[in-house]
């Protein structure tokens, strides 16, 4: 069996979502360059609904199509919807991902968190502080 | 695997299936088979037939030579070994073992950044209770080529036992036993086109083997076992015909290798791994900068081009290559490293391949890095 699902491969070649926005109203990057995976999410939020959601990753396979899979999955979402994205459904939707490389679906779901978080944060609006765990010294929340 | 090696393999899963530990006449043909393949390996390396055991592959190789000189110094009352950081696995866990489970202290020589250890660093490291020094003869990962002679040298002053993992060099660079004073030497037969779970071990006489499987009397009671027949066969016949092409082969790989270095290097914040000067013929090891080697390795292999990687993800750890490590580069850097084996197989094709795709793949994958963008935007620094 290969290692990675046809889904996983196919996000990797062709990640929907690569890029920046440079007027963003939330950017969140959690992982660290030391440990091979750095994944950064850009939000465009309009009346609490994501309008656009762009990302870059440092990474292997499973990290790219994670970010791929992940941004998919909270394009023309209310927030209160995207925060309720899993590690687990991100990979329950690349058809799974090898044991070793589930901490990439959780990056994604932390980066999304943490991009929320910053446009919060930017825009001075309340949240429940439970909602938004601090990373660990690698700068990623182990699942 | 090589077409002579296919062939050499078949008669001993056909017609000639006796076991070589029976007295009729097809184990006795077989025997014959074995003994004529003991005696092929070791004229390849300049030992005598005797000094040859077959193991099912380099890493019992390993691991059977060092737990036997551990034992021997043991017995002594030398518990020390000299190694280096960047040995293969199958070195580094079993001398880890024997620290932990035996009491034996081990000094890793540094490599240096060139991945070159030198003679005289091992004689500085040689202590009175040294029983051991096991040094690689060539590097599997960045193709450094160690000086063995001089070592063995050093070794044989000392009366230290000598053992060299030799896996990537036999078949694809001159390995003379005698000459290089090597006392324990381990080799393995897919590195030279030979079929993949056999080995072989050099033991020079008057160094004694530990037995490693109890049983039989194979082996001459080393390695107990019924023999690979066909496989030990088809071994020999890879390493008769790597040694006969030896000299052709090196220049063809090395042009070949040559040609996809000096393109590769051109790639900005790219490095060539290891000193070039020391190095098998058909190595090319690689970082690029801003990018994992996971990713570049998926991308190459839809272009049609199979190489490997000393990244964490490829490892299956979360630690990226122990050899890219022990040569100073930072983790950030050895995670966007490229391993390319080359072999006599290939073409100006494979190489034109391979220059085609690789900057085409670190471009695309950089242009999507976050820490790529960092360090074009200057916020973050180039490290090579």
């Amino acid at each position: 069996m290969a290692l990675y699902s046809e889904k996983v491969m196919d996000h990797f070649r062709n990640p929907r979502n690569v890029g920046e926005i440079p007027d963003a109203d939330g950017i969140g990057e959690v992982g660290n360059a030391r440990c091979g995976d750095i994944m950064k999410i850009y939000l465009k939020i309009k009346d609490g609904v994501i309008e656009d959601v762009k990302f870059n990753t440092f990474g292997c396979g499973s990290a790219i199509a994670s970010s791929s899979m992940a941004t998919e999955m909270i394009k023309g979402k209310p927030l209160s919807q995207a925060l309720e994205l899993t590690n687990k459904a991100v990979a329950e939707a690349l058809d799974g991902l090898p044991a070793h490389k589930m901490h990439c679906s959780v990056l994604a779901e932390e980066a999304i968190r943490a991009a929320i978080k910053d446009y919060y944060d930017k825009n001075g609006i309340e949240y429940d502080k439970s909602l938004f765990p601090e990373p660990d010294e690698d700068g990623e929340i182990h699942g | 695997m090589s077409r002579t090696a296919i062939e050499a393999m078949l008669p001993y899963l056909d017609k000639i299936y006796g076991n070589p530990s029976s007295l009729h006449s097809a184990g006795q043909e077989a025997k014959e088979a074995l003994e004529a393949a003991r005696a092929d390996v070791a004229r390849c390396l300049g030992a005598q037939p005797n000094e040859i055991y077959f193991t099912s592959c380099g890493s019992e190789s390993d691991n059977q030579a060092i737990r036997s000189a551990a034992h021997l110094g043991a017995q002594k009352g030398k518990k020390h070994i000299v190694s280096t950081a960047f040995e293969h696995h199958a070195v580094l866990h079993t001398l880890e073992r024997l620290k932990k489970e035996e009491g034996f202290e081990v000094t890793l020589l540094d490599v240096h950044s060139s991945g070159v250890v030198s003679a005289e660093e091992v004689r500085a490291a040689i202590r009175p209770d040294t029983c051991l020094v096991t040094v690689m003869f060539a590097n599997n990962e960045i193709g450094t080529v160690q000086p063995i002679a001089e070592i063995g040298a050093v070794c044989r002053e000392a009366g230290v036992l000598f053992h060299t993992d030799a896996v990537q060099a036999v078949g694809h660079i001159p390995v003379d036993v005698v000459g290089q004073n090597i006392d324990m030497l381990s080799l393995s037969a897919h590195k030279f086109h030979g079929p993949k779970g056999v080995g072989a071990l050099y033991c020079r006489k008057g160094v004694r083997l530990l037995p490693f499987i109890d049983g039989g009397a194979q082996e001459r009671g080393r390695r107990a076992g019924t023999e690979n027949i066909a496989g030990i066969a088809a071994m020999a016949a890879a390493l008769k015909e790597a040694c006969a092409g030896m000299r052709e082969n090196a220049a063809k790989l090395t042009a070949l290798r040559d040609k996809i270095v000096a393109a590769l290097t051109k790639i900005p914040h790219s490095r060539l791994n290891g000193d070039m000067e020391h190095h098998l013929p058909g190595t090319v090891n690689m970082c690029f900068e801003g990018i994992e080697g996971e990713g570049l390795l998926l991308h190459l292999d839809d272009r049609g081009v199979c190489a490997s990687s000393g990244s964490a993800c490829t490892s299956g750890s979360l630690e990226p290559s122990h050899v890219l490590l022990a040569i100073g580069l930072p983790h950030e850097v050895a995670h966007g490293s490229l391993r390319l084996s080359l072999s006599e197989y290939n073409t100006e094709e494979d190489a034109d391949r391979i220059i085609a795709a690789v900057p085409e793949v670190v471009e695309y994958l950089r242009s999507m890095s976050p820490v790529w963008k960092e360090m074009e935007r200057g916020e973050m620094k180039h490290l090579i």
